[in-house]
């Protein structure tokens, strides 16, 4: 068992536990994009970055991918931490402004504004679809294609891969097309009523998922 | 050809071929790095091959093509020996002279040679100014050596530190030498080499199965002397590579390196190639029952593929994409087994190392940073090429002992260190001694050794923009940081060089750098921030006139600077006119020239193409 | 896919011992040949090597090195490194540009040129560098654009990389 500390509070994990695990374990909340318990960590989102104290200096760390070590002080919820983790969400939200997973966390966290230019690009490259494919379905049909910004998630050619079983696995774990947001027009790339809105079982409105990755076909992006 | 069984062997074979060698006889060496090809080295040397053939002399004179020499400015370089006369900007026309004058009659042929600010003519290189101030113990070999001939880098005493630390040295005692020597990665991040070597042996491995990879995936845009030295010397970086395997007990080696380098991978291929063929790689090296042996694996042309972890999964046939490093790369890297990399001039330094003693090496240097550092000195710099100097030398000494300081009389302005994922040092910083931690504290960082320098015709926020949209094209993409936060930087870039930018912008891009540092999962991103940072905090003046004013000091913003004619030195030849591409020019004969601004692109071909420096930016 | 096609492809995955790892040394070879990856081709060489397509296509379109649309007679290569930017590089990328009517990584229509940017090739005292068919133009500058090209067409060799 490996001891640490985390947000001032001792506790002792099975080694090789993550520190996110760890965290969610004792009830803190840690918001997490990319992370799926029954996926491999991948450590693309960055949301669920905590600060790693280490003497007078600390670093940024994704808690996902961090292993817990002997003696290890873990803040979950500083200044520090939530002043980046509201620029990233800021980022993902100029990505993709209509998802209502990223408007909800925005809102929870008070980011009420994008002080970037929009992009509407309907996908935040979790991976969690990827992954899916690849280690619950031993599919593989999908992956990344293209690098940096032209990066997207895609078949080879955008045929339907032989792979594919449709199971629609990847359009389940999707946190982006899964819902979309309801408000009609978006004031500085949020929309501002999200914490007021009852979530929704259905998507009325969303179209992207079905472009992106569809039921019949896999036709991606 | 002959199989070497044991260090002795080695040591009677160099004696046959240094036997073989008359230390008087003329040899004429030709430069042939990559910079020299591009000015028709290969002419010139088939001229002297040539000519010596048509005089008879073929036998009397040796003609031998070396690696680079580093003074690319004035190449092609031909140097003389055994009296070392050294001609510049040779020309195939000039061989004949060359042949004549100098091997014949025994005089110089004054035109190609060196000469400096006072009209003084020098004979020798290594009295030039840009050779004089430097140290070359890593690069100096190169100007000796065929790279593509083993007996070359054997008589210049090549794989004696192999021999000593195969058949007198313990694996602890070389890890030992490299320890106590200082070396430190040369790569970029810095890492002290020896206590890498330590952990990568020391880590665990079921079937005793390490990895030993030599980083040869040179990167930073204006930065090659790894290039040089894998096209040049590429004997000693596989002797360094050996003796690591020997100290780690390593079996298996890899060479990554960039494909846009065909000369490197040719030369370092032949290369290893000969040195199986003398026993000095492959099964039982020197008879000592040490295997060992080397791939070479071609980058595919990524940037972040020279981030271990993505350059691992690249030569795992996978996209160069990194992971994170809570577990290092020394206990688990390459197929998941203990991997110990270094760069090429990391490797490079380590026969040196074994050979003088980790004693010798330390003197050179500051106390956190041993050794001498190859950088490659470009931009706008009179002596463009590469340097290689003792760590602790001061910028100054470097740009304007060296380099020769700025072309047409114009000002320095600040040098770009570490590449892409370095940092601007301004003027005002000039005295800095170059060391791994000053150039941290100067908020940039050593990198692999690009220094590029700039004028007061650079504009930093164009630079800074150069560099971000390097790194947004170079990024993988993985982590939202990098892929989004680097775009981001660039639209917000683009509209202050664009005239487009807002007061509120410098202080979003700080908070927005700050972010992508702290948070981004690799180097690649964690660093992509420091040019942005860098020239804000060192020239916010040039953002903000930018910014507010819509104005580009340095003249280089399209969009913030017209183009206009000098009533006073335009004589109205007409040339500008047939130059502009969008016909924006008009003017009769003789008569004063005028640019239509509703049609100017900002191109910048009529101001080429005035004889009179009539066209002026504003 | 005609079997020469295929028995070239299997002669470059025999010679890296079918390995996995090679992928990517493999897929420089297969280029070499036909100096662009064709479909047919990634599917083969996923099938020969037991590989989801989907990894040999993520590979080849990551690394910039590989080109999986047909590339055109002349290569034109634009050195976009550093020291070739703050010497005036942009300024020649925008001349060839407007020259050719293409931007970067696109091919002519008329299948003569394609426009490529490098980052760097390590020849910076010439800069800034242009690269036609494999031979090094230096110090170029907008006005030198025309003639590089024009000489280029003339030329009968083409597609040397």
């Amino acid at each position: 068992m490996v001891e640490l500390t985390i947000d001032g509070i001792k506790t002792s994990v099975p080694e090789g536990t993550t520190v996110l695990e760890a965290a969610r374990e004792m009830g803190i909340i840690i918001p997490a994009l990319c992370y799926h318990p029954g996926l491999t960590p991948y450590g693309a989102c960055r949301v669920c970055i905590v600060e790693v104290v280490k003497g007078s200096q600390s670093l940024l760390e994704a808690s996902c991918t961090l292993p817990v070590a002997q003696g290890q002080t873990i803040i979950t919820s500083s200044a520090k931490v939530s002043q980046a983790r509201k620029v990233i969400i800021e980022l993902l939200l100029a990505a993709c402004p209509n998802s209502k997973t990223l408007q909800d966390l925005a809102a929870s966290m008070g980011v009420n504004r994008v002080r970037f230019k929009i992009k509407d690009k309907n996908c935040i490259l979790c991976g969690l679809c990827v992954r899916y494919c690849k280690e619950q379905m031993q599919s593989g049909g999908i992956g990344f294609v293209g690098r940096g910004t032209s990066r997207r998630v895609a078949t080879a050619f955008g045929e339907t891969p032989e792979e594919c079983r449709n199971c629609n696995g990847c359009e389940w774990i999707c946190p982006v097309c899964e819902r979309a947001c309801m408000a009609g027009s978006l004031t500085d790339g949020v929309c501002g009523r999200c914490l007021n809105l009852a979530p929704v079982e259905t998507c009325p409105v969303c179209t992207h998922c079905s472009e992106a990755v569809g039921s019949s076909g896999h036709r991606v992006y | 050809m002959k199989r070497l069984r044991s260090a002795t062997e080695l040591e009677g074979f160099r004696q046959e071929i240094l036997a073989a060698r008359d230390p008087n006889k003329p040899c004429v060496t030709i430069c042939s790095g990559t910079g020299c090809h591009a000015y028709s080295c290969e002419r010139v040397s088939q001229a002297f091959t040539k000519e010596l053939k048509s005089r008879g002399l073929q036998g009397e004179v040796d003609v031998r093509r070396t690696g680079c020499h580093g003074y690319c400015e004035r190449g092609t370089i031909v140097v003389i020996f055994p009296e070392e006369i050294c001609y510049l900007r040779v020309q195939p026309e000039d061989v004949p002279e060359i042949i004549a004058t100098t091997l014949i009659e025994k005089k110089l042929v004054d035109r190609l040679l060196y000469q400096d600010e006072e009209g003084q003519k020098i004979v020798h290189e290594g009295e030039i100014p840009f050779y004089k101030h430097q140290e070359r113990t890593v690069f100096g070999s190169n100007r000796f050596i065929d790279p593509r001939s083993i007996e070359d880098y054997l008589a210049v005493g090549g794989y004696s530190a192999l021999a000593k630390a195969l058949c007198s040295m313990q694996p602890e005692e070389i890890i030992g030498e490299i320890k106590r020597s200082g070396l430190r990665g040369r790569g970029g991040g810095g890492f002290p080499t020896g206590m890498k070597w330590e952990s990568c042996r020391n880590a665990p491995s079921p079937a005793g199965v390490r990895y030993i990879i030599c980083n040869a995936d040179e990167g930073d845009p204006g930065a090659y002397m790894d290039r040089s030295l894998l096209e040049g010397n590429p004997h000693s970086i596989i002797e360094g590579m050996i003796i690591g395997a020997c100290a780690i007990e390593s079996h298996h080696g890899y060479v990554y390196v960039r494909h846009e380098y065909p000369l490197a991978v040719e030369n370092l291929g032949i290369a290893l190639e000969q040195a199986r063929e003398y026993g000095l790689l492959g099964e039982d090296i020197l008879g000592s029952g040490f295997d060992f042996d080397i791939k070479i694996s071609r980058g595919g042309g990524a940037f972040i593929c020279g981030e271990s972890t993505a350059l691992m999964a690249s030569l795992e046939g996978r996209i160069g994409e990194p992971r994170a490093k809570h577990i290092h790369t020394v206990i688990n890297g390459l197929h998941g087994r203990p991997t110990n990399l270094n760069n090429v001039e990391t490797w490079a330094n380590v026969p040196l190392i074994i050979n003088h003693g980790a004693d010798w090496y330390s003197q050179i240097g500051t106390a956190n940073s041993k050794g001498t550092k190859i950088f490659s000195l470009v931009g706008r710099i009179n002596n463009t090429g590469l340097v290689e100097v003792p760590m602790g030398i001061t910028l100054r000494e470097i740009i304007f002992d060296i380099g020769g300081g700025i072309p047409e009389g114009r000002k320095f302005k600040a040098v770009q260190t570490g590449g892409p994922s370095g940092g601007c040092i301004p003027e005002s910083l000039v005295d800095l001694p170059v060391d791994f931690d000053r150039l941290v504290e100067a908020g940039s960082m050593m990198g692999s050794g690009g220094m590029i320098v700039m004028d007061e015709t650079t504009c930093m926020v164009d630079l800074a923009k150069y560099f971000v949209k390097f790194l947004t094209e170079e990024s993988c993409g993985k982590c939202v940081p990098c892929r989004e936060g680097l775009d981001r930087m660039l639209d917000i870039l683009t509209d202050i060089t664009e005239g487009q930018g807002k007061p509120s912008d410098i202080e979003l891009l700080e908070e927005l750098g700050d972010v992508i540092r702290g948070t981004s999962l690799c180097a690649l991103g964690s660093t992509a921030p420091n040019p942005v940072l860098s020239t804000i905090k060192y020239f916010r003046d040039e953002y903000e006139a930018h910014v507010n004013e819509k104005r580009c000091p340095a003249g280089v913003c399209k969009a913030l600077i017209t183009f206009s004619i000098d009533e006073e030195k335009c004589t109205g030849c007409g040339v500008c006119i047939k130059s502009c591409p969008q016909m924006a020019i008009s003017g009769e004969k003789k008569k004063l020239h005028t640019i239509d601004q509703e049609k100017c692109i900002a191109c910048g071909l009529c101001r080429d193409a005035c004889k009179f420096e009539a066209v002026i930016v504003s | 896919m005609d079997s020469v096609r295929e028995e070239k492809v299997e002669e470059v995955i025999r010679e890296y011992d079918s390995s996995r790892d090679s992928l990517i040394s493999i897929l420089q070879d297969v280029q070499s040949e036909y100096r662009y990856l064709p479909e047919s081709i990634l599917k083969l060489v996923a099938r020969k090597l037991g590989l989801p397509l989907i990894q040999v296509y993520g590979v080849a379109t990551f690394f910039k090195a590989f080109s999986l649309k047909p590339r055109g007679k002349h290569l034109l290569s634009v050195c976009l490194g550093t020291a070739c930017h703050v010497r005036g590089a942009p300024a020649v990328l925008d001349e060839v540009e407007r020259k050719l009517c293409i931007g970067p990584g696109e091919t002519s229509e008329d299948m003569q040129f394609t426009l490529e940017t490098v980052n760097c090739l390590g020849a910076c005292a010439l800069g800034p560098i242009m690269v036609m068919d494999g031979e090094y133009h230096g110090q170029m500058v907008p006005g030198k654009v025309q003639g590089t090209i024009n000489r280029c067409k003339k030329s009968p060799r083409g597609g040397k990389k």
